[in-house]
């Protein structure tokens, strides 16, 4: 399968590139880990008048940790160094139990978070697990930059917010207020297969107490779904077996799946449920275990 | 091959714009001149004659196609030839030595790690990148490694057990080399 025609440009500054997106009128689309786009292309799914490679913008190949806590994703970050990461599996739980699940390991070796999440395929694990986190997209255009956060960056199924000559350069995770804990289960028919279910939890606690909680779903529906309301039920209570029920029946009750070659809905709501269950009772027995 | 094929063969026709192209393949720098479009497999295969490098399924499942890049696997059907320009890519041809199996391919051979052999390339390269990365895997972290390539032939146990093989022979060269 080819791509069709389109030209390409590979500039190693920001702006070069963002004049580029500027110059292409809207037909101009950004190329980064590729994982996504180079098969949409072969499809003809897609078929851009040019590819504005940033592979040699050296400037967005980072992962950082700032002084406040917050994490810092540049656009070239990797799937495989954020598996690879300290970081992670030192401050951020609910990223360190994805990375490992994205796709499979070669492709991990050159796609993207900040990619996945502009791709908002509703299949996408990052998606979830940002969302979980309250995380923010920041963009850069030729009028300066702005962050938005992933709940409004993507508007529908493979579709942002981005205007056509702005870049997604960095995803933020602010800092945890108090004590993170979190996860993500997927459930795949063979690695690298779409997620039939997908589940991202993100809490922090104080002392015994719920203090803040993000649950997000993937493949349950034609985007990522926020389960808002089963997060909200955590916050102010301690995590027990009333607790880590309510919050299940809800995230289960905001799945919208639908029927398929990988399972039925009701299957499918099921598993979101249980991985709930599976996700907040680790961390319990974790920390009783810590005790 | 179809006409399609030859329609973008890396020599197109005089009308549509090409970028050169400078790629260290397997140790050696080779210069082509492509177009844009142009997958990084396809040069290799059709450009470049070296037909180790197998397309399989086409949409990066399957790992048939699999290259070291700058030293890391990564899958040649879904990066463009261009995005090679300056960069280091070895195939499976750059494994052995003229007169040497490489322990990788040595291991292959001698666990029967093979049946059609479609699939033999990209695993030999996951394999030579992880041993690179990970000279003492467990079979779980082999297994690990390997789940970006499909073999439909051997049920992965002797594919496995020859990427074993092959890390045991590479630590006892590294061992008497020292």
């Amino acid at each position: 399968m080819y791509p069709s025609r389109f030209s390409y440009e590979a500039p190693s500054s920001l702006d070069e590139a963002i004049d580029l997106l500027h110059a292409g009128g809207g037909e101009a689309k950004v190329l980064a880990g590729g994982q996504s786009l180079v098969p949409l292309l072969k499809l003809r799914f897609a078929a851009p008048e040019m590819l504005v490679d940033i592979n040699n913008i050296a400037s967005l190949r980072y992962l950082r940790e700032d002084p406040d806590g917050s994490l810092h994703i540049g656009a070239l970050c990797r799937h495989a160094e954020l598996e690879r990461s300290s970081i992670l599996v030192a401050h951020q739980p609910t990223m360190a139990a994805a990375a490992p699940l994205i796709a499979d390991p070669i492709v991990r070796n050159r796609g993207t978070l900040v990619g996945s999440l502009c791709h908002a395929d509703p299949q996408g694990d990052w998606a979830s697990v940002v969302t979980a986190l309250g995380g923010r997209v920041v963009a850069q255009g030729p009028n300066g930059r702005r962050s938005i956060a992933v709940a409004d960056f993507v508007s529908g199924p493979f579709q942002n917010v981005l205007a056509y000559d702005e870049i997604a350069v960095e995803t933020v995770i602010p800092a945890a207020k108090g004590t993170a804990a979190g996860g993500y289960l997927k459930l795949e028919r063979r690695v690298g297969d779409f997620a039939t279910v997908g589940v991202a939890v993100a809490i922090e606690t104080s002392g015994e107490l719920v203090t803040r909680a993000g649950i997000a779903l993937t493949g349950v529906g034609g985007s990522t779904i926020d389960a808002a309301e089963a997060g909200r039920t955590l916050v102010g209570k301690a995590l027990t077996r009333d607790t880590i029920e309510s919050a299940a029946e809800l995230a289960a009750q905001a799945a919208r799946p639908r029927t398929d070659h990988r399972g039925s809905a009701d299957y499918k709501r099921h598993v979101v449920h249980t991985f709930v269950v599976r996700i907040l009772t680790r961390i319990t027995d974790a920390t009783q275990k810590a005790a | 091959m179809s006409s399609l094929y030859e329609e973008i063969r890396p020599e197109p026709a005089s009308d549509v714009p090409v970028r050169r192209v400078t790629i260290t393949l397997n140790g050696e720098k080779r210069v082509a001149e492509v177009e844009p479009r142009l997958l990084l497999a396809h040069l290799i295969r059709q450009g470049f004659r070296l037909t180790g490098t197998h397309t399989g399924c086409d949409t990066s499942n399957c790992g048939a196609c699999t290259v070291l890049f700058d030293g890391k696997a990564i899958k040649s059907c879904t990066m463009l030839a261009v995005q090679a320009d300056g960069h280091e890519v070895t195939t499976v041809e750059g494994l052995a030595t003229a007169s040497e199996l490489h322990p990788v391919q040595e291991g292959f051979k001698d666990e029967h790690g093979l049946q059609c052999g479609f699939c033999t390339p990209g695993m030999m390269l996951a394999a030579t990148a992880l041993l690179r990365e990970n000279p003492d895997p467990t079979e779980d972290e082999v297994r690990w490694a390997l789940s970006g390539n499909l073999c439909r032939c051997t049920g992965y146990q002797n594919i496995v057990k020859s990427v074993l093989w092959a890390a045991k022979k590479l630590q006892s060269q590294s061992a008497s080399a020292e």
